[in-house]
């Protein structure tokens, strides 16, 4: 005969289970975990543990020189290096004052745009294999692969890319470069569309995805929330616009803006958000077409004090040869003072805080990172849901290990 | 204008058009082939290995891109990577791990059955990367015994490909002895694991 | 009209007189600092007022500055009013040896985990949060390691030689 188990003191229908998505788990977004208590499959409660890839950025940050924290900004969000690179570089720029030219601001947006479309590929194509369809992705990474190359013909490495300098770029955008770039404006448009038929209008797809972690506009404020998870909830605040850098001033592109903040929402203002870069990738290579004669060999501002010189003028010229010597050791000193700068990074407002006491590292340089801010949402997001829902909203919600620890 | 090129510059032609893996050594006869039992298992079990991608950061990204059409890992046999330890054989760790992570990752290894590999892949997870912090497991060979590394940051998917070659010459030319010798007993006892 | 420093400032002063001081524009950005007990009040002000109505806080981070005694820990807001476009940094200075600061998440849900890093990071404790432990770091860790005292890397590492990295051997007060 059976024993007749007794349950503890307590209601028996508040029991609950306890489950750990663990920091590894198979949807390879990064090192997260979370501890939910399930009543069922409904989630009552979920609490969230970070720091699993603590690395200290912002100490590490107070001990190297301008050049050497470029190199940090690349591993934040790594999967749109090139604009965390860039972002730095800005915030330099404002400190010291350094105004660059038109080539320089045009050719900075082509790659900021085509990294934005590399991290909302990762982000589109990993809410499909969440949700089980994994033909997207491997398609989608067909160009990805091809926004590395262009990578490669600039800077030389294709993911963590340590792009450029304080005033521009280190080489002009070679033949090559721009061949690549028109390769892509003429197919990507194809495939994105062939992706959009995939999903937008996927009866299953959007079963799972519709209604699934809404969040209200004044929630969304409130939270610190910006970037696609914002206008998804309906606020059309984007640092492109609001703030122009990088003269955004002179192009022409709309900001999607959602309704419900569910990730249906988040998929499609990301999907449409690739729409409008290409737009502006469009835009901004005919005005770097329209620089003829000197003007085109133009690819950095006149700060001899902070721009590294061209390698072949610091093999044959003795000013070049002091000032890559000073600037690499760091006897470049940067001005006293605080200043805050901020991008529209692939998730959001990405800021810089970096306060300087004129030496050669920071003072202290505080990172502003989007993912951190919103993620403390996703108790909130996920309360009521199903464990399948949770999954889901973590993948929409596009949540890069790196830029969430620093 | 492009730097010319200095290496691979003359085209060797192919010596048969068509080129084989050659069979492992052995005695062949009217429909049979006798050979070594560690030969025939190695062979069987270097072309299926089943990675568990302990992906943690940037390095991840790399091995996305590898398992994506362009540099297919599948052909190697790891069309199936599983992300539980109780069914994989290698274990590939990308990425930095924090000193939080650690326990974890040790505990992944511990729950893997025998006969494992592990494959350190870039440089966080060789050595620490260029994060020599006080938060940062400076090389996961401090908390696991480590079979290939394979340096970079991020190693591009073509060196990984590299380094999950030098993994299935590992595993073929492991004598079936080798995880209960006195040995392998030593090298478990230097990290503490029974 | 549209909200400028000027403004900000007139009206703040006109609220908080004497005890809002340290009016700076490095860059464009309004700055200004008050004594820590008067945080909440200020930011409700900054909030409710309706022509101020900056209601997005865009970040809180600490910085440490060993040499003001008596003020050593300074926790910096930067608030943004998304109407008008304008963004604000305003700043607390604390006393390393009590550094208590009331927490803004009542506020803004956003500070939960600003704080959170805040406190793990140089110490400060936030009176009033709901779960004030260590987010980043490993939770049994005893020491603050961005103040200033601490060295970046981990001293007990043995495959790193200081000397090729042209590091002289740190000796802080280092608690392992």
């Amino acid at each position: 005969m059976s024993e007749h188990v007794t349950l503890p003191e307590g209601n028996v229908e508040k029991q609950t289970t306890t489950i750990n998505i663990g920091p590894t788990h198979p949807a390879t977004h990064g090192v997260f975990q979370n501890i939910v208590e399930l009543d069922g499959e409904t989630i009552v409660s979920a609490e969230q543990t970070v720091g699993y890839i603590h690395r200290a950025f912002e100490k590490i940050a107070e001990h190297r020189t301008p050049y050497q924290i470029t190199t940090l900004t690349d591993r934040l969000n790594y999967c749109s290096a090139p604009l965390n690179n860039i972002g730095w570089h800005i915030a330099c720029e404002k400190l010291l004052g350094i105004k660059t030219p038109k080539r320089v601001d045009y050719l900075r947006v082509i790659i900021m745009e085509l990294s934005r479309i590399s991290d909302h590929l990762i982000c589109n194509s990993i809410v499909g294999v969440d949700s089980g369809a994994f033909s997207g992705f491997l398609y989608v990474m067909q160009y990805r692969e091809l926004i590395y190359e262009i990578y490669e013909e600039i800077c030389g490495s294709r993911l963590t890319t340590n792009m450029g300098r304080i005033g521009g770029f280190e080489r002009n955008f070679t033949a090559q470069a721009f061949e690549k770039l028109e390769k892509f404006i003429k197919e990507w448009p194809v495939v994105l569309k062939e992706f959009d038929e995939l999903f937008n209008r996927n009866r299953i797809f959007m079963d799972r995805t519709i209604g699934v972690g809404p969040i209200s506009a004044e929630r969304a404020l409130n939270y610190g929330f910006t970037g696609p998870n914002l206008r998804a909830a309906g606020v059309d605040y984007d640092v492109r616009l609001h703030s122009p850098y990088s003269s955004y001033e002179d192009f022409q592109f709309t900001v999607p803006v959602g309704s419900t903040g569910d990730c249906y929402d988040r998929y499609l203002v990301r999907d449409q958000e690739m729409w409008q870069s290409l737009e502006i990738i469009k835009q901004a290579y005919k005005k770097v077409q329209e620089f003829k004669g000197a003007e085109a060999e133009v690819y950095h501002a006149d700060v001899p004090d902070f721009y590294l010189p061209d390698k072949k003028d610091v093999y044959t010229k003795m000013e070049a040869l002091i000032y890559h010597f000073k600037i690499i050791m760091g006897e470049t000193k940067m001005p006293v003072g605080e200043v805050y700068s901020s991008i529209e990074a692939a998730n959001g407002e990405l800021g810089f805080y970096l306060i300087s006491d004129g030496g050669r590292s920071p003072y202290r340089l505080h990172f502003r990172r989007p993912c951190f801010i919103y993620y403390q949402a996703y108790s909130e997001l996920t309360k009521g849901g199903l464990l399948s829902d949770a999954i889901i909203t973590m993948s929409s919600l596009n949540l890069i290990a790196g830029e969430l620890d620093a | 204008m492009a730097r010319p090129v200095q290496y691979n510059i003359t085209n060797k032609p192919l010596e048969k058009p068509i080129s084989i893996v050659s069979a492992p050594e052995g005695y062949m006869g009217e429909g049979f082939f006798a050979s070594k039992l560690s030969d025939v298992v190695g062979l069987a079990r270097k072309n299926s290995i089943w990675p568990l991608p302990f992906a943690t950061s940037c390095c991840g990204i790399e091995f996305m891109a590898l398992m994506a059409s362009h540099y297919d890992l599948a052909r190697f046999g790891s069309e199936r990577v599983s992300f539980t330890p109780r069914q994989c054989d290698l274990l590939m760790v990308m990425g930095t791990i924090a000193k939080k992570m650690a326990p974890v990752v040790k505990q992944v290894y511990l729950q893997m059955a025998e006969p494992r590999w592990v494959l350190a892949m870039g440089a966080c997870a060789s050595s620490g990367g260029i994060f020599d912090t006080y938060s940062v497991l400076q090389g996961i060979d401090q908390i696991i015994p480590v079979d290939v590394y394979v340096p970079g940051c991020p190693p591009r998917p073509e060196a990984v490909i590299d380094g999950f070659m030098r993994i299935q010459e590992l595993v073929e030319h492991e004598s079936l002895r080798r995880r209960n010798s006195d040995r392998y007993k030593e090298l478990m006892e230097t990290y503490g694991i029974q | 009209m549209a909200l400028t420093n000027e403004i900000i400032r007139h009206k703040l002063i006109e609220k908080f007189g004497e005890e809002v001081t340290g009016f700076e524009e490095p860059y464009g950005m309004l700055s200004f600092t008050s004594d820590k007990n008067l945080n909440l009040k200020l930011l409700q002000f900054l909030y409710d007022e309706p022509s101020l109505g900056f209601r997005f806080l865009t970040d809180l981070c600490a910085v440490h500055y060993p040499n003001n005694t008596g003020k050593e820990l300074a926790v910096v807001y930067h608030l943004h009013n998304l109407r008008e476009n304008v963004r604000l940094r305003y700043k607390v200075f604390t006393d390393i040896a009590k550094p208590d600061v009331f927490s803004a998440y009542a506020l803004f849900s956003a500070a939960n985990w600003m704080e959170r890093e805040t406190f793990d990071f140089f110490g400060v404790n936030f009176v009033g949060h709901p779960n004030l432990k260590r987010i980043l770091n490993v939770e049994e860790m005893e020491y603050f390691p961005l103040r200033k005292e601490y060295p970046l890397e981990d001293q007990k590492r043995i495959d790193k030689d200081d000397e090729m990295f042209g590091r002289e051997g740190e000796t802080q007060a280092y608690i392992k």
